[in-house]
Parts: C-alpha cells; structure tokens; sequence
C-alpha cells in the first residue's frame, strides 16, 4: 500500500479548503447557531450582539416575524405568535389538544390529522414554523461567516422519536440546507465538554430544557462517545414550570374564563417570576388586566419549589431507571453536565447533586453547550478534521415494534440499542394468492399498539401470487445514524422486492414536502425547473469529489481496467454536468453509482483490514 | 455471519470482553457512517449497512446468551424463534417457588431486603447454568450442543426472571 500520495500542486487531491458548516440549537424557547473559526467554537451573535434567537414566529397579514421582534408582540397577538412550535413537532392535533394546557392558536387540521396554525398568511404547520426559525441563523451564520454553507449539524433531544426528527430534518430541507447530521442534545454537550476536559469513563448528561427532559449516560473512551442509555420525557420542561405557576396566580387572583391577551401575560410574567427566584428568595408578580387594574402578589421561593417539586422529583426517577439500563451506579459516574436552561432552577440543581452525589459541572454556558458541541461535530462531518479521533455511538430511544394479532406490539428493535442499526423479520401470508400485506410500525415502550405512539403504516406489494403460507416475506427495518427509520421488504422465494408505501401517521407525507417545497420555491420566486437542475450539478460535484478523493486514498483496490471504466464514466458525468438536462445528470450519477458499487465494498473490507493490521486473532 | 470472525475472534464462550470492546471502538472507526460524511450515497448507505452489523456483532458477542445462541446457530442449531421449552422438572418447580416469591414481594415486612435476596439467588443459579454451558460448548460432540442448547433456555427463563424483578422493584421506587 502507498504510505505518501505525491500530486502536482494543482492536480487532483484538491488543496484543503476549509468547509464552511455550522451547529445549530433549534431550541423550544431559544435557537443559537454556532461554529468553529480558526479552532476556537463559539457561538454566532446577530447585528445587535444577541446570540440567543428566541424560539417566536409571528405571522402578519404580509411579513414573517421572527425572534425578539415577535416575542414583542407576543401579549397583543397570542393567535397569531407561535411560541415553543417544538413541542408540536411530530405530534397530532389530538395529542396537542388532551396534552396541553389551553392554547391561544386557531388550528386546523390536515388530512392526517397534523396540527397547522391558522394565520393571516394561510394555514401553516410545524415544520414551516421552525424552518422560519432556521431561516434567519442561517443567514447569521453565511453572513458571519462570508459564503454558502456546506452543511449543518442540528441538535434534537435525546428522546425524540422518529416522526419528531423526521420534521426537524424536513424544516432544513424547506430551507434547501444539507443536514449532515441531527445530533442528540446530551450528546452534543458532552461533546463540548469532553472535548476541554478530555475525560476518560462514565459521565451523566441531565438536560432539561424549555419543552423536554433527557438523561444520557455516556462512556468516553479516547475520543469515543459511547452512549451506553438515554431516557426522559419529550413533554417535560420549564414550560412546565411556567405553566403551573400561571395556574398557581390565576387560582389566586381567582381569575376566571380569561381572555387569550390575559393568559399569555401570564405566562410571561410567570416566566419572568421563575427566572428571578434563581437568585432572589421571592419576587413579586405583576399584571394588568384590561379595566386597567393592576393585580400584585409575592411569590417565594419555597412556594414555587412546592409546585414543581413533584415534576423535579419525575425527573430524578427518569436518571434512576436511565441508570439502571445504562447498568451503571450512581457512584461510578465521574461528572454529571448540566444543559438547558431548566438547570439553573436552584431546586432543579440541589436535587441532581444529591441524587449523583457530587455537584454537577455548569463551567459552560447551559444554553451556549448544546450548540457549541454541535459545532464541533459540524466541523469534523464537513471534513475540516480528517485526522479527528471524535466518534460518537448514539442509541435509539425508543423501542421499534409492528402491531401483531390482537393490537399487539412485537418489538423489532430495542430501547437504548446502539445505532445504526438493522433488523430483519420474517412474515408469511395466511391467505391463498394474497400478494399484498398490511404492517402498522410504533414505537414506544408498552405492551398494547394503543399505548404506543403511532409511526407509520405501510403496505408490502407485489407478493408473488402463492399458496397460504408459502410466501416468505423478509422485512428490514434499518435505523440510521440520525435515528430515522426505513423499512425494506424482499419476498425470499422469488427474490422480489416489494414496493413499500410508508405513510407516516404523524409526519408529513412525500406528497405534503413536495407541496411545501413548491410553494417556498414560489415565494422566493425561483425557477423550479433551474432549482432541480442545479440541485442535479451540485450533486453531481459531490458524487466527483468524494469519488476523486476515494480514488486518491484506496485508487490501489482496483485493476487499470477497472479503474479506466469508472474514470470513463466520471468523465461523462463531469461533461452532462455541463449540460441542462436534470434528468440526464440523474441517470449519469446514477450509472456511475451502479459501477463503483464493488469499489465501494472493497474499500469499507479495506478499512476493516487496516484497522485490524497487525493484530492476530484474540492477541493471543 | 460469523461475528467471532467479524472480530477476529476464536469461536469459544469465554471471550475477553475488553479486548471485545476495544476491537469494536476500532470497528467503529473504521465503517462509521460519520467517517463517510462526505462520501457518495452509496458509500454512505454501505456504512450504515456495515455499522448494523458491528454493533449487532457486538450485542451478540457482549451478551452470554445472544453469544452461546450464535455459537449454537454456527453449528445449525436455532434457538432464536424455537417453540421448545425446557422439560426438567425440578427447573420448571423452582422456577414457580420464585414467580410466587416475586408475587410475595409487596406484602412483605422489608421489600428490598427480600428483593435484593432474590437477586442474589438469581445471581448464583445463573452462574451455576454458565459453567456448565462454558463446559458444554467447548466440547465438539453433537449432544453436548443439544445439552447446551438445554442450558442456553433455562438461562432465557432467568433473564425473564430478572427483569420482572427489577418491574417490581421499579414499581415500589416509583
């Protein structure tokens, strides 16, 4: 093997260019984006100095809010002011409506019964909201950082489920931005840590934010990650506290049936009184009411730790199991980290320090880490550190199942299981000449389909035409390193794949994003035709620089013919790029993928080899 | 597949979990899908693919049971969607004197102490089960396998065992 590639400055093995890419905290109550600039992670501030983006959208009859701005309107337009949009990600309208607490919007609700927001502008769901949140940090971050971006890296909690990460993937993708990865919030933190400190063993991640709470355990080993369990609950946050807070002062004031501009004054000044009982042992709480009066009562801080004692103590249950599928103690854990802005609630931090026996680390800003951490692992994914030892092993949440006889639930694959990760499971038809075959996928904990949260349903097609029981039907369910499902289906006889419809229950359906992309093409009114024509050349730039740097570093797994037929193709590739036919440059890429598919096998064995080299069987 | 040789690995029972877990940090290096971030899809779908794999090898070889049911399923014996069950008598009966001590968990004068002597109990039979399995699957002999597979069930009704207790246990914490 070739220890020193020697090129022709100018020539193949392009000099290194730093990549521009960015992490970004898509927060419930607060956004940041932040990067690496010449090794230093921070995160990016706007033009007033502000780093934090609040997590607020307001829709007016001809503008889009976005930030501090709407949150000034916040009192005087609740309806139309869409606060912690994170927490109806990925959730129905039913969930939302027997879930929270009343809500000021006017909603709607789309064919697969998805909460969209009734605004001036038109009905408007979830993941547009949020990608109105991407939208301005991205433009901060190519701004700030003077070009286009080459990817992001966008941070989710721990505990989400797969229709909540698919929607936060699919706001970025209105935006036309490359996810390179989406990246657990714990883990992200720990990033940002383990990196200063360089901590070797356990450590523990208590994260609780605006809308949800997650406990990661995580091992570090020499610059591996490895998250051994995660638990929490994605309805659980400071939100929270507000709210009972809110319930507490209108109790009482004795206030009865109020109006939504009475309720979101509330709200806010129950925010207000939290915050200031962080330091303060009481403060008082203010409003106005509409006749012009003026309501006061003294909050203390022993008050405000009564009414959130038993949400805290839920949470403290939540790291014991955590730990326990982790099979860790409480004493072997060497640090615990403090993320979100939850954490600076003195009750909050007095019950994790006694819970883990040792005060936790909060040297980082609890609102800064998430994103800082996600930026570092943004710098690497784009490929600015290719000697970088940082690996991190994420694990699935929640366990995968399919609905069985009888609204059963079969686990496919377990809560807490390292991903990516892939299942295979085998089903036979019960009818004679069936060719069709219904599967219904949850994911969640308990036993009953009714009790878990619905992902998809979909339909296996094409099953060869065969007597009851003779067809065996061969299902993979794969997890990526993003925590997304798909789901394959081959029948084993025949060798057929079968075509799988996945309808999500509680995402948006193909057709939806493709409608959504549409309509956000109209309004920048851009060409579709020369979007999809460019989005085509971008790829195809992509698929000849990866294979151009794959052929420079493992070029010695192949014969000169085999090596000639795919530079041949390349070079085909390279001049329909030129062209203006998007199809063309499809059908191109994808002839060049069908024949650098041995290439591709021979260099992950090639990897596996050089990893191993030198070491015998069992080092014996 | 064969995960003792994904690992480099002789297919015995007794495994080096250390070197188990190094071998993997350095698996992982190698076919993580973030080390292809920028690769082609296709390249990216092969990592993923891959990654399936070492982490499904790793579970298997980590865990006694899933590690002696590979061992069995190398040489054509399938436990993972059998229909056999365990026909030792004195097993079954001392498997129905603990399901009854775990239902006499809640009414007892000191749950813990009596939930932490279950587990103690649990601890040592299974022990017990996993010598002689250690035993058994490094004979060659066909019978041996069938006997092991024997061992490999009854280790299944303890694992079930323990996590109902641990149920228990979590429903007094709560």
């Amino acid at each position: 093997m070739a220890l020193l590639q020697i090129a022709e400055p100018g020539q193949s093995a392009a000099p290194h260019q730093h990549r521009l890419a960015v992490g970004i905290d898509l927060g419930t109550t607060n956004s940041l984006v932040a990067a690496v600039r010449s090794g230093e992670t921070a995160t990016l501030p706007d033009e007033f100095g502000q780093h934090s983006l609040p997590s607020i959208v307001r829709y007016t009859q001809d503008t889009v809010e976005v930030g501090a701005l709407a949150a000034q309107s916040s009192a005087q337009d609740p309806q139309n002011t869409i606060v912690s949009v994170k927490r109806f990600m990925g959730r129905s309208l039913a969930d939302i409506q027997a879930g929270e607490q009343s809500l000021p919007y006017e909603f709607a609700a789309s064919e697969n019964g998805l909460p969209l927001f009734v605004t001036p502008q038109g009905q408007v769901n979830p993941v547009q909201v949020s990608a109105e949140i991407l939208r301005p940090l991205i433009a901060r971050a190519e701004k700030t950082l003077g070009g286009e971006l080459q990817g992001v890296v966008i941070t989710v909690p721990a505990y989400f489920d797969d229709a909540q990460r698919q929607g936060t993937k699919d706001a970025a993708a209105l935006l036309g931005v490359k996810v390179l990865r989406l990246l657990n919030e714990p883990t992200a933190a720990a990033i940002a840590y383990g990196l200063d400190s360089k901590q070797e063993g356990v450590i523990a991640i208590y994260d609780l934010g605006g809308g949800t709470f997650d406990i990661s355990i995580l091992r570090l080993n020499r610059g591996v990650f490895e998250v051994l369990a995660t638990g929490g609950d994605s309805a659980l946050g400071g939100d929270d506290f507000d709210h009972l807070l809110q319930a507490h002062m209108q109790q009482v004031w004795q206030l009865k049936n109020i109006d939504p501009q009475l309720s979101r004054q509330l709200l806010i000044e129950s925010r207000r009184v939290k915050e200031a009982l962080t330091d303060a042992a009481q403060t008082e709480a203010k409003v106005t009411l509409a006749d012009g009066k003026v309501l006061a009562q003294t909050v203390t801080k022993a008050e405000f730790d009564a009414l959130i004692a038993a949400l805290v103590k839920k949470t403290i249950a939540c790291c014991r199991r955590t730990l326990r599928d982790a099979g860790v103690s409480a004493d072997e854990v060497l640090e615990t980290v403090m993320v979100g802005g939850s954490t600076r609630v003195p009750l909050v931090r007095e019950q994790v320090e006694a819970f883990f026996g040792k005060p936790p680390l909060t040297s980082i800003d609890p609102d800064r880490v998430v994103a800082i951490g996600a930026a570092i692992q943004a710098d690497i994914l784009v490929g600015n550190k290719p000697e970088s030892d940082l690996l991190l092993l994420d694990v699935i949440p929640l366990s995968l199942g399919i609905e069985t006889m009888g609204g059963l639930v079969e686990k496919v694959v377990s809560r807490n299981t390292t991903i990516p990760v892939a299942r295979a499971q085998e089903f036979t038809t019960f009818k004679d000449g069936q060719t069709a075959m219904a599967f219904h996928v949850v994911q969640g904990e308990r036993e009953l389909v009714d009790d878990c949260r619905s992902l998809a349903r979909f339909t296996l097609k094409g099953i060869p035409p065969l007597a009851a029981g003779a067809a065996h039907i061969r299902v993979t369910f794969q997890v990526d390193a993003d925590g997304l499902l798909s789901v394959t289906a081959m029948e084993k006889s025949t060798g057929v794949q079968s075509s799988i419809q996945v309808k999500p229950s509680f995402g948006l359906s193909d057709t939806e994003i493709a409608t959504m992309l549409k309509d956000s093409m109209k309004y920048a009114k851009d060409d579709i035709g020369r979007r999809m024509l460019a989005e085509q050349q971008v790829e195809a730039a992509r698929v000849l620089e990866s294979l151009q740097a794959a052929l420079a570093k493992d070029g010695d797994l192949l014969n000169a013919d085999e090596r000639g037929l795919i530079e041949a193709t390349m070079t085909h590739v390279a001049q329909v790029a030129t062209g203006d036919d998007a199809d063309a440059i499809k059908h191109a890429i994808e002839t060049l993928d069908e024949q650098t598919q041995d290439f591709a096998a021979r260099r992950m064995d090639n990897s596996i080899r050089v990893a191993f080299k030198g070491q015998s069987i069992d080092n014996i | 597949m064969n995960y003792f040789e994904l690992f480099k690995f002789s297919p015995a029972f007794d495994i080096d979990t250390a070197l188990l877990a190094e071998r993997y940090r350095e698996l992982q290096r190698a076919v993580h899908p973030d080390k292809f971030a920028n690769d082609t899809d296709q390249q990216k779908l092969l990592s993923v693919q891959r990654t399936a794999q070492v982490n499904d090898g790793f579970q298997t070889l980590k865990d006694p049971i899933r590690r002696a049911e590979h061992m069995l399923s190398l040489r054509g014996i399938e436990l993972s969607h059998e229909t056999t069950t365990v026909k030792d008598t004195a097993f079954l009966m001392q498997q129905m004197e603990w399901r009854e001590a775990l239902e006499d968990i809640r009414d007892s004068a000191d749950p813990q102490a009596s939930i932490d002597e279950l587990y103690q109990s649990f601890a040592q039979y299974r022990a017990q089960l996993t010598q002689q399995l250690t035993q058994l699957l490094s004979s060659e002999q066909p019978e041996d396998a069938l006997l092991a597979a024997d061992q490999v069930r009854k280790l299944k009704f303890m694992a079930k065992l323990h996590d109902e207790l641990t149920r228990v246990e979590d429903a007094l914490l709560d």
